[in-house]
């Protein structure tokens, strides 16, 4: 089976960004659609430590400790670029001014609840940083991830078993088999892996798809 | 004549008490106040309550501070990063009491306690584990949970440079926690890199007024290693 490699599902997510937008692009996976925004539009990245207009990596030797972005790596700032402190980056989200965040998952649901911040283990220590505010919080709340868990099991659930971080939030999911999009009346299939029959996708999803798609030309 | 520049780090932490509550500025170690920590931690106040978004990194800041048992309980959003091995070991050995707040609703709970407001609704968490046992109501057809404010005693934050009256200017994004903690606090504590002369911060770029600031202290920078990149916010 051919599945989207990681820059695909990235390339793929970074298309659906218009010209205009503010997005937040999560940590992992998602941090990877920075490098496929498309160059003729202007697409403002906000980092919630307190940063609009955040830049790529700086070169080797031209970090600034006092410059990072949320996974506390080092950035830099764009032409246009802002500080802000936490209270109103947060209000940035809560507040419904941010059009786009992309977040990774461990589950999602057929309606739309997100599970990303713990795995509920009970010698796991908790830490849930900002993923809760963006999952509530951006117009539109995006998530990248594989289809399937290592042991087969779809992360596309009926209910999530793992804590959840969002009730109903998740509109599009992507994986590395099919764009799907979370409606009242179900999950929709928008596009399908190469060579990835509808029928193969029903099965390895588990829960009830709407078919909508054309498989993607290898 | 008002003059809130304090000599020394020392002076400026000289009256944090057994079982402050003392709120740390800082997103991992940018913003870290980390002179007036040493400083804490040197003075030696325990039962500590303590505030940041996280809960250390490495040996040395908040991380020394939890090492050497301060800490009776911490609040934040953050604590598991891959260089957190003092806060983890306390916790996993029940030596330190964690309540998890969500980023965005610590940064507000801080904010609602330095502008005078009782509690506040909020949709973050609403459905989660981190809402159990809270009130919640829905408004026009969202659900939110009701949050209370978080005050304390003192704040401890870095800025970039600050007045004899406590006005503050920061450094990118070394501002996160800093102006917010600094309204919370009944004694907020800013260790800046430089004091300059009355008048010459532009009122238009001062980020924190310096009627949040009780005490200023001239911390000159050193040369900063680059934090370790951690695993997530």
């Amino acid at each position: 089976m051919k599945r989207f490699t990681r820059d695909q599902m990235a390339a793929r997510v970074a298309r659906d960004m218009p010209n205009g937008a503010y997005v937040n692009l999560g940590i992992g996976l998602p941090t990877m659609v920075a490098n496929h925004l498309p160059k003729d539009r202007e697409i403002i990245l906000h980092t919630e430590n307190g940063l609009l207009g955040m830049g790529p990596a700086p070169e080797a030797g031209a970090e600034d400790a006092d410059l990072i972005n949320a996974g506390k790596q080092p950035v830099t700032t764009l032409p246009g670029a802002s500080f802000f402190h936490h209270a109103d980056s947060f209000a940035m989200m809560r507040g419904g001014h941010l059009d786009f965040c992309v977040l990774g998952a461990f589950q999602v649901s057929v309606t739309g609840d997100l599970a990303n911040w713990h795995t509920g283990a009970p010698d796991a220590i908790p830490a849930v940083g900002g993923a809760m505010d963006l999952a509530i919080g951006a117009k539109r709340v995006y998530v990248m991830m594989e289809h399937l868990t290592k042991k087969g099991e779809s992360k596309i659930v009926a209910h999530c078993s793992y804590p959840l971080t969002g009730v109903g939030c998740v509109n599009r999911i992507f994986t590395d088999l099919a764009v799907l999009d979370v409606t009242p009346d179900g999950l929709k299939v928008l596009e399908r892996a190469p060579e990835l029959s509808f029928e193969e996708l029903q099965r390895l999803t588990g829960v009830p798809l709407i078919d909508a798609a054309v498989a993607v030309a290898a | 004549m008002i003059n809130k520049v304090v000599a020394s780090a020392a002076a400026a932490v000289a009256d944090i008490a057994d079982g402050a509550t003392v709120m740390i500025g800082g997103f991992g170690t940018a913003g870290m106040p980390s002179e007036l920590i040493d400083a804490l931690i040197a003075r030696g106040p325990k039962d500590l309550t303590i505030v940041n978004n996280n809960a250390g990194n490495g040996d040395t800041g908040l991380a020394a501070l939890l090492k050497a048992r301060q800490v009776k309980k911490i609040i934040c959003s953050f604590p598991r990063q891959v260089d957190s091995w003092v806060f983890d070991g306390l916790y996993k050995a029940g030596d330190i009491e964690l309540e998890l707040v969500p980023q965005g609703n610590l940064a507000e709970r801080i904010r609602a306690a330095g502008a005078g407001i009782g509690a506040f609704y909020t949709p973050t968490g609403y459905g989660t584990p981190l809402a159990e046992g809270k009130e919640t109501r829905r408004i026009d057809g969202r659900d939110y949970v009701l949050e209370y404010p978080i005050h304390a005693d003192f704040a401890l934050i870095k800025a970039l440079r600050g007045d004899r009256w406590g006005n503050l200017v920061y450094r990118k994004t070394a501002r996160n926690f800093g102006p917010i903690m600094a309204t919370a606090a009944k004694c907020a504590i800013a260790q800046v890199r430089e004091i300059v002369n009355l008048g010459d911060l532009d009122p238009e770029a001062v980020a924190t007024p310096g009627i949040f600031v009780q005490r200023v202290v001239e911390v000159p920078a050193a040369a900063k290693l680059m934090a370790t990149p951690g695993a997530a916010a």
